[in-house]
């Protein structure tokens, strides 16, 4: 646990939100993008993470007309303007379902310690280091 | 230690909510804190008091209820998640002109920020869903 203190008298912790479930056919994608989104106000250490069907949450040209749902992948690319900027994707998954990194949208922040230079949120993970970044949390949500 | 404890699924249709249940009345027995329950997704369908279980099953919202009693547990419902799944307190029925109410006792509607908080606050955040 880190033991930086906050204005808020609270403790800085290392907050994982680990999505599992494709964008569609459950909500359980849209309500974990609804907790991060106000997580950004609480002055955390937010990662994402993508996993299993999860890495469909990152696909370009995302296309809800048929379905009747809004499309809600546009606000993962607003997540820099939240300063969540650690977006760690599965290779694995990525690979068994046929995708590459290639088919993923392209998420970047601007990083104000670097003249705000444009930067891609999304880092590319094996499965062992997945399990390093979760180790690393203090706090893993699961969706 | 305290817990803080996530439940994201419904009553009945899954085991998440009777094991986030069990799970905080076997820490409270151990001499445990449990900061907050916080229900999510349709977790939220745990706090209807309209719920009518036959009667030789668990009635699982009840049975919140009674341990919130006793150990003055802070059940909260995620308003977000609520409102769009028809879970209603007297105030956001009628905020929304509903002519009714369903948040069984013990069970408060809040913001996912209470959420948040239970993470910060706790030694231990337990996710109980899918």
């Amino acid at each position: 646990m880190s033991d930086e203190m906050m204005d808020e008298g609270g403790k800085v912790k290392k907050f994982l939100y680990l999505n599992r479930k494709a964008p569609y056919g459950t909500i359980y994608a849209l309500e974990s993008l609804e907790v991060v989104l106000i997580a950004a106000a609480f002055d955390q250490d937010v990662s994402l993470a993508f996993v299993d069907d999860g890495v469909y949450q990152l696909c370009k040209g995302q296309d809800t007309a048929g379905v009747d749902m809004k499309n809600f992948s546009p606000t993962y690319n607003a997540l820099g303007d939240y300063d969540i900027t650690k977006l760690y994707v599965e290779k694995e998954s990525l690979e068994e379902r046929g995708l590459s990194v290639d088919d993923l949208m392209d998420i970047v922040y601007e990083d104000e310690d670097d003249d705000w230079a444009e930067k891609p949120s999304i880092r590319l993970v094996s499965r062992t280091e997945m399990a390093e970044v979760m180790e690393q949390q203090d706090v893993i949500l699961s969706f | 230690m305290k817990f803080g404890i996530l439940v994201n699924e419904g009553p009945y249709q899954h085991q998440a909510s009777d094991s986030a249940y069990l799970f905080t009345k076997a820490a409270l027995e151990k001499g445990h804190e449990i900061f907050r329950v916080f229900f999510y997704h349709d977790g939220v369908n745990n706090a209807s008091r309209l719920a009518v279980p036959p009667q030789d099953d668990r009635n699982v919202t009840q049975r919140w209820s009674e341990l919130a009693k006793e150990h003055n547990l802070d059940l909260v419902v995620c308003v977000a998640a609520a409102l769009r799944r028809g879970l209603l307190d007297e105030n956001e029925a009628k905020r929304n002109g509903k002519n009714a109410d369903n948040i069984a006792e013990g069970f408060r509607i809040s913001g996912l920020g209470q959420l948040i908080e239970a993470g910060i606050q706790s030694d231990r955040l337990m996710v109980f869903g899918d």
